[in-house]
């Protein structure tokens, strides 16, 4: 008995030596991944050149990203076998090192504040370190430093785990791993509201009277409000394929047809010369931003359930592909039919819109007040911004109200039950067809609003902004947000929309740590940021006790 | 044969359904061949046959999955008749009210106990909410179908003993839970005609005894016809009340059990001398019975 307890203890303290030649083999290999995988990419850059292109090596960032990836895969090894103590030896000074490098302007200029001046020469030296560090860009470093710190805080961790018995780290585990699935449903339930606030407040950090009242916030700039009414924009897009492919399941990868549609219609109502014509006559103006928007979404609508109709039969990949034809269809009738949408050539002078009837400009033609009159400001091109931002986020949120109300609704949960089971679903009564073509046409309709406060924003639009990619980046926050999960695509969307344009630093590298985020993310969250789905009527829950005081 | 059903229509008013020279043929193959039988009101009919006789082929002929070569499916209710032949699926369910489980259960995994059966009183929450508008604006008539249809769910539940799982996952749920799950979800859509498949398959004896108090109580309280395929002998014998028994697509015997068990013709085909046990013993550990291929082992009864 005392044997055979005593025996797995002998073999916890006895540790095996570590595996050097495994580890080695290993992290050669990995090693020549990235080797194959950067030599192309990254090795050779295409340069403009008087007198043409050029070609030039960068076979230093080459070598320097297969050495980091082969010593990564070596810390991965000596971790995995519970050897944090050496990892952490390395990790935590060359971490301090690149950190202190990285930061040796500000630190140097704090250390001079507080009479600590460690001398020009210093302050060169550590400049021209800075300036010899591979890559050329300082984002790379950063990331490079933030694995580094991960490495040395999954070693620390590790190292104090190990000072507590191991039946407790296991116990720890375990812990972690039950706490983990409450976590998202807290998540969920917080993030909504928080993000909503944050949302509501932000632009107004742009304002004096914003800076005034949370000075303690960062301010905000022209560029940093474009990207937001851009984020916001793809939001709805996410919502309103979210519906499609979220809640019914439809696998839709030709959103941008109605998201063309959309700004088309817009874009003609507006300007047509018939179209405006006719609304002089009728209103006595031509067509604004609120009476065209319906009439976009309604067009999107009708496009979304004329091409429900032929696909009803089609499912999953072949629902795909016919999908994908139809946006391209879209796409190429826009550049073909010059008599209507001017092709190429795109539609211009969309108007833009008014808050309303006080137009955003610097200097209002004869009789009309402009927005910073009406209000007393001096003009700002950021005012136009920010109207823009609330205007994108009411619709935003509209659709978000629409798909949470909805959800509870017979049809919703028809769309839902439809994704899980069609023939179930035919077995009691639902009718596919027309289940189906709520959800293309309603998914449509939301697509078509945002294509039309596109059309406004740009002032100009042409086929060019509707190519596939852009329905794959929808799709793509769409299933990276968690499918059906409507914080997942407020989340997804910022990553995958402002992740490039954080990322614009990097310039070549940028698609090249896009690309490595969304591998991480799928890695980390197989099945999407948030997919945690919560039903839509509780027997046991806040609903069913307030039904429950309804009740006589 | 021919005779016999139009004698058994003539019979009763209580007729429910009403299946004349049924034939299926899928190209060169007759899956059934001919077939016409009865079912009553307040009867639970049983359709036995040894594996590929083309028992779940009926059902989805009456279900609407096949459009049936030849014959006629006549379903009368409430003073009306329906030709089931003629409608569509999912019109089958809603205006007919023939209600099916499946063979392989065909629940909405990832949604809650509850939410599969508030989705099978799918038509009439419809209408309440004004197809959606009138829902969307919160409707307090909406609120109240809501609620009535929550009613409804929780009666099924208690009487399917899930209720203390009604927020859970409905993939989530043991085998035997989620078949009883599936007849009370084709419960929730008010049926006249309950169309069950296979529902004992891989539960054992005390979850089969259990579905055996369940089916006959669906049929004294709720007073609709039930259609049930099943391969469990001592189900079949103890609750159906009318066995109509199929070989090869062809119907081989009609009657109360006690004439079917006493019936050459079944004991040769199916009951026969050294098929029984061993049919039976393979239904009942083999458990899920999901595939309906002909069996290998099975007496050459037919003229095939």
């Amino acid at each position: 008995m005392a044997l055979t307890i005593t025996r797995p203890i002998d073999e916890l303290t006895a540790r095996k030596p570590f595996d050097w030649p495994n580890a080695l083999k290993e992290a050669g290999l990995v090693a020549f991944v990235i080797l194959g995988l950067t030599v192309v990419m990254v090795g050779i850059e295409v340069r403009d050149v008087p007198g043409g292109l050029a070609l030039i090596g960068r076979y230093d960032d080459v070598a320097f990203a297969c050495l980091f990836g082969f010593f990564g895969r070596i810390v991965i090894a000596l971790l995995r076998e519970r050897r944090p103590k050496p990892v952490f030896a390395i990790c935590a000074p060359l971490a301090a090192v690149l950190l202190f490098i990285l930061l040796s302007q500000d630190t140097l200029a704090f250390l001079a504040g507080i009479g600590l001046d460690l001398g020009a020469g210093f302050a060169a030296t550590m400049q021209a370190i800075k300036l010899a560090l591979p890559f050329k860009s300082l984002v790379v470093m950063w990331i490079v430093l933030i694995v580094i710190v991960v490495f040395a805080i999954w070693a620390l961790r590790m190292m104090s785990a190990s000072r507590a018995t191991p039946a407790a780290a296991d116990k720890s585990d375990a812990d972690t791993q039950d706490d983990r699935k409450p976590l998202v449903q807290r998540i969920t339930l917080f993030l909504g509201p928080a993000l909503i606030a944050v949302a509501i407040v932000m632009p107004m950090l742009a304002t004096p009277f914003g800076q005034r009242w949370f000075p303690f916030l960062p301010t905000v700039d022209l560029q940093i409000m474009d990207i937001a009414v851009l984020v916001v924009t793809y939001i709805m897009l996410g919502w309103g394929l979210n519906i499609v492919v979220g809640l019914a399941g439809l696998l839709d990868l030709g959103y941008v047809a109605f998201y063309a549609v959309g700004a088309y219609s817009f874009a003609l109502l507006a300007t047509h010369p018939e179209a405006v014509a006719w609304s002089q006559a009728v209103f006595g103006s031509s067509f604004g931003f609120w009476i065209c928007l319906p009439f976009a979404g309604l067009m999107s609508a009708t496009a979304g359930v004329l091409l429900g109709f032929p696909v009803l039969r089609l499912r999953g990949d072949y629902l795909a592909i016919v999908t994908l034809g139809f946006g391209e269809m879209i796409r190429i009738i826009l550049l073909n039919w010059y008599s209507l949408t001017k092709g190429p050539d795109g539609l211009g002078g969309i108007p833009r819109p008014s808050f309303f009837g006080y137009p955003f400009t610097a200097s209002p033609p004869e009789g009309v007040t402009s927005f910073h009159e009406l209000f007393g400001l001096e003009f700002e091109s950021i005012h136009r911004v920010i109207f823009l931002y609330y205007v994108i986020l009411v619709m935003a949120l509209a659709t978000n109200l629409f798909t949470l109300r909805i959800r509870r609704l017979p049809v919703g949960r028809a769309w839902e039950a439809l994704r899980e089971d069609e023939i179930a679903c035919r077995s009691l009564g639902i009718n596919p067809t027309n289940t189906k073509l709520t959800a293309f046409g309603i998914g449509a309709m939301f697509g078509g609003f945002a294509g039309s406060f596109f059309a406004t924003r740009q002032s100009f639009i042409s086929p060019e902004s509707f190519t596939f990619i852009e329905s794959a980046v929808i799709l793509a926050i769409v299933v990276l947000g968690g499918m059906g999960s409507q914080v997942g695509v407020v989340l997804a969307a910022i990553l995958l929309i402002g992740m490039p344009e954080i990322f614009r630093d990097l310039q070549q590298y940028r698609m090249l740590a896009f690309g490595a985020a969304m591998v991480l993310i799928m890695l980390w969250r197989p099945s999407g940021l948030l997919s945690h789905r919560e039903p839509t009527i509780k027997l046991f829950g806040r609903q069913a006790a307030r039904r429950a005081a309804k009740a006589p | 044969m021919s005779a016999e059903p139009a004698a058994l229509s003539a019979s009763g008013a209580d007729t429910l359904l009403d299946v004349q020279r049924l034939t299926m043929r899928f190209g060169g193959l007759v899956a059934i061949d001919d077939v016409s039988f009865a079912a009553r009101d307040r009867q639970i009919t049983a359709i036995i046959g040894p594996n590929g006789a083309g028992k779940t082929t009926v059902f989805n002929c009456l279900t609407g999955f096949y459009k049936p070569s030849v014959g006629r499916l006549v379903l009368h209710s409430e003073g009306r008749e329906f030709l089931l032949e003629r409608m569509e699926g999912f019109r089958i369910a809603q205006n007919a009210r023939v209600a099916r489980t499946f063979q392989n259960i065909r629940l909405f995994p990832k949604m809650s106990v509850l939410e599969n059966l508030i989705v099978a009183q799918h038509n009439r929450l419809m209408r309440s909410s004004g197809y959606t508008l009138l829902g969307l604006v919160g409707w307090p008539g909406y609120g109240r179908a809501e609620r009535e249809a929550v009613r409804k769910a929780e009666y099924w539940l208690e009487h399917i003993r899930l209720t203390d799982r009604a927020d859970l996952e409905a993939g989530n749920l043991p085998y035997g839970a989620q078949r009883r799950l599936e007849i009370a979800r084709a419960m929730c859509t008010e049926p006249v005609l309950l169309c069950l498949d296979e529902p004992a398959a891989g539960l054992n004896p005390r979850e089969s005894g259990d579905l055996r108090k369940l089916l006959t109580y669906i049929r004294d309280t709720h007073n609709i016809g039930v259609l049930l395929i099943e391969h469990d002998m001592t189900v079949v014998m103890d609750i159906s009340d009318h066995i109509v028994v199929l070989d090869y697509g062809r119907k081989i015997s009609d009657g109360t059990p006690e004439q079917v068990r006493n019936d050459p013709a079944v004991i040769r085909a199916y009951l026969g001398e050294e098929d029984e046990d061993e049919d039976e013993d393979g239904r009942s550990a083999g458990g899920s019975g999901v595939t309906d291929e002909s069996s290998p082992d099975r007496t050459p009864g037919g003229e095939r």
